[in-house]
């Protein structure tokens, strides 16, 4: 037991260290790879907990292909010219902060809802709908929540992102002009007639070709 | 805290008595590539240091140590020394879950398959940490050409593997290899086994998808920077990759540590020779079709993962479902 809490310690230690220096550091790439950290430690928790399943997926969504993209967005903005400029001492005029401070208030109150939930009605911690049975692996009993009782929402969601993902694509698409598309069929279908043509030559004149 | 610690030091010695044989595979696989890839073009190969010139590898990594180290004075200096540790320690984590036998694994977790995709996905970190923070064009193309290349083809992998998962009813990889006692995923599964096997060499960086580090275009992509032992863990951690891709090629596929048929000459085989052999199978395709095939144009590389892999994977996904429920096949019941 002694080694469990001494590892839930380091690893919560570690996600709210490197949650923190997510905001702090002034290098954007940084912050995305402490944001990583993050998810990895706090996927070390579930798995801590017994929820081998989240912890995994968490690592598979978020770590292995949401911060990739992150990484992928900072990496192409120029770091160099927002350097100083993020968290300068003097008022820029522009209002993120205000901003900021009601967003995470709103989250702050949130927060003491859900906890205060817990200390007023401690029975909420024990409401949960289905029995927690250590037989089954847990990646079989969410299968049997997710695609039974919350079908439904399960596959609203999974429309949501679709819509989301077609937005996404509607918004950035740009129809160019002068691309060349290659076209394999076009490529292997063309005969010997189409692409070969003898020419008689006459002699000192030379051949025009009508391209 | 007597028991704690007994219970370490046998953990630790069942961690080396899995890494140290990965390592020195490692190696030999390294010679066993050039090898193969010397026969296909009809030269010798490394062929001079001990027979056969088996310690080639050994030689170079002697040769690698003595390397000066070289940090780039303009790159991020943290972040350059970390993404070859990151990328050497990813590849080598995942073979706590290879089941090199019945009961014969480091860590039999319920979620092998997942953990192993999982650290597979995290691999890329180690390509995009190397190229960013050695600060230089080159390195950054290749970095960012390779996220884009690994999550792409990381999509098709997961169809597939969601393929074997719905054979087996388990994510347990020792589960998936004991489904498989009757028949080899490889026959019912067979244009899965083949796009596994692209996009596994798409996944680790291999010819003809070596696009990361094209020399003709990039010098040497994400690793341009290093050099010395730094360079050398890069190389290695590659190369561990591949086999791990093999591994889970041949656990998910083949059979894992199953002999092919179950009668007297075979089945008395001990587990691990059948999944190594297995393995050394599937690397020494991947060294021939590095040693035949041409690389491929990115814009083919992105068509290939997007428009060709992912849609025939989730195609055969409802094939297979609709095959188990159809012939009331499904496991798990």
């Amino acid at each position: 037991m002694i080694a469990h809490s001494v590892f839930f310690y380091i690893f919560s230690l570690i996600a709210i260290v490197s949650a923190v220096m997510v905001t702090v550091s002034k290098n954007t790439v940084h912050s995305v790879f402490f944001l990583i950290l993050d998810f990895i430690s706090i996927s070390c928790l579930f798995i801590m907990i017994g929820a081998e399943f989240l912890g995994m997926i968490m690592l598979i969504v978020y770590v292995g292909a949401v911060a990739v993209l992150f990484l992928f967005v900072v990496m192409m903005l120029n770091v160099a010219e927002q350097k100083g400029q993020w968290f300068s001492s003097r008022w820029d005029g522009g209002n993120h902060i205000p901003v900021g401070l009601l967003v995470s208030l709103i989250i702050f109150v949130e927060l003491i809802i859900v906890i205060g939930g817990w200390k007023y009605k401690p029975d909420l911690l024990n409401s949960l709908s289905i029995n927690i049975s250590t037989e089954v692996t847990n990646t079989r009993s969410i299968g049997n929540v997710l695609y039974t009782d919350y079908i439904h929402l399960f596959q609203i969601s999974g429309m949501i992102l679709l819509v989301a993902m077609i937005g996404a694509i509607v918004l950035t698409y740009r129809e160019r002009a002068g691309v060349k598309r290659q076209s394999y069929v076009k490529q292997i279908s063309r005969e010997r007639d189409e692409g070969v043509d003898l020419v008689e030559a006459e002699r000192n004149k030379g051949v025009k070709i009508d391209a | 805290m007597d028991s704690y610690f007994s219970i370490l030091f046998t953990e630790v010695y069942k961690i080396l008595f899995l890494l140290v044989p990965v390592l020195v595979s490692v190696a030999m696989i390294v010679w066993l590539d050039r090898r193969v890839w010397a026969f296909v073009q009809k030269r010798r190969g490394p062929n001079v240091v001990g027979p056969f010139g088996l310690f080639q590898s050994l030689a170079d990594a002697l040769k690698y140590i003595f390397k000066e180290i070289i940090i780039p004075a303009s790159s991020n200096k943290l972040v350059f020394v970390l993404a070859p540790v990151v990328t050497m320690t990813l590849a080598l984590i995942s073979w706590a879950v290879i089941p090199f036998g019945e009961d014969f694994v480091l860590a039999d977790i319920n979620v092998g398959i997942l953990y192993l995709f999982a650290v597979s996905s995290l691999g890329v970190y180690g390509i995009i940490m190397g190229g960013w923070a050695s600060n230089s064009k080159y390195p950054f193309l290749g970095a960012i050409r390779s996220a884009a290349q690994m999550v792409s083809y990381e999509v098709s992998i997961g169809v597939i593997i969601i393929n074997v998962l719905l054979c087996v009813g388990s994510l347990n990889l020792s589960d998936i290899v004991m489904a498989q006692q009757n028949l080899w995923f490889v026959i019912p599964l067979f244009p899965m086994f083949v796009i596994f096997f692209i996009s596994a060499l798409a996944e680790t960086n291999r010819p003809p998808f070596d696009l990361p580090e094209a020399e003709a275009e990039l010098v040497a992509g994400y690793q341009t920077e290093y050099s010395g032992m730094m360079y050398a863990m890069f190389w290695l951690g590659e190369y561990a990759n591949i086999l791990l891709m093999c591994a889970m090629g041949s656990v998910l596929f083949l059979g894992g540590w199953l002999s092919p048929i179950d009668i007297f000459p075979f089945n008395a085989i001990p587990g691990p020779f059948w999944l190594i052999f297995k393995i050394l199978i599937l690397f020494i395709l991947f060294a021939l079709v590095k040693a035949t095939v041409p690389r491929y144009r990115y814009d083919q590389l992105m068509k290939l993962g997007w428009k060709i892999f992912l849609p025939f994977s989730l195609f055969y996904v409802v094939l297979t479902s609709s095959f188990l429920l159809y012939f009331d096949l499904l496991p798990g019941k």
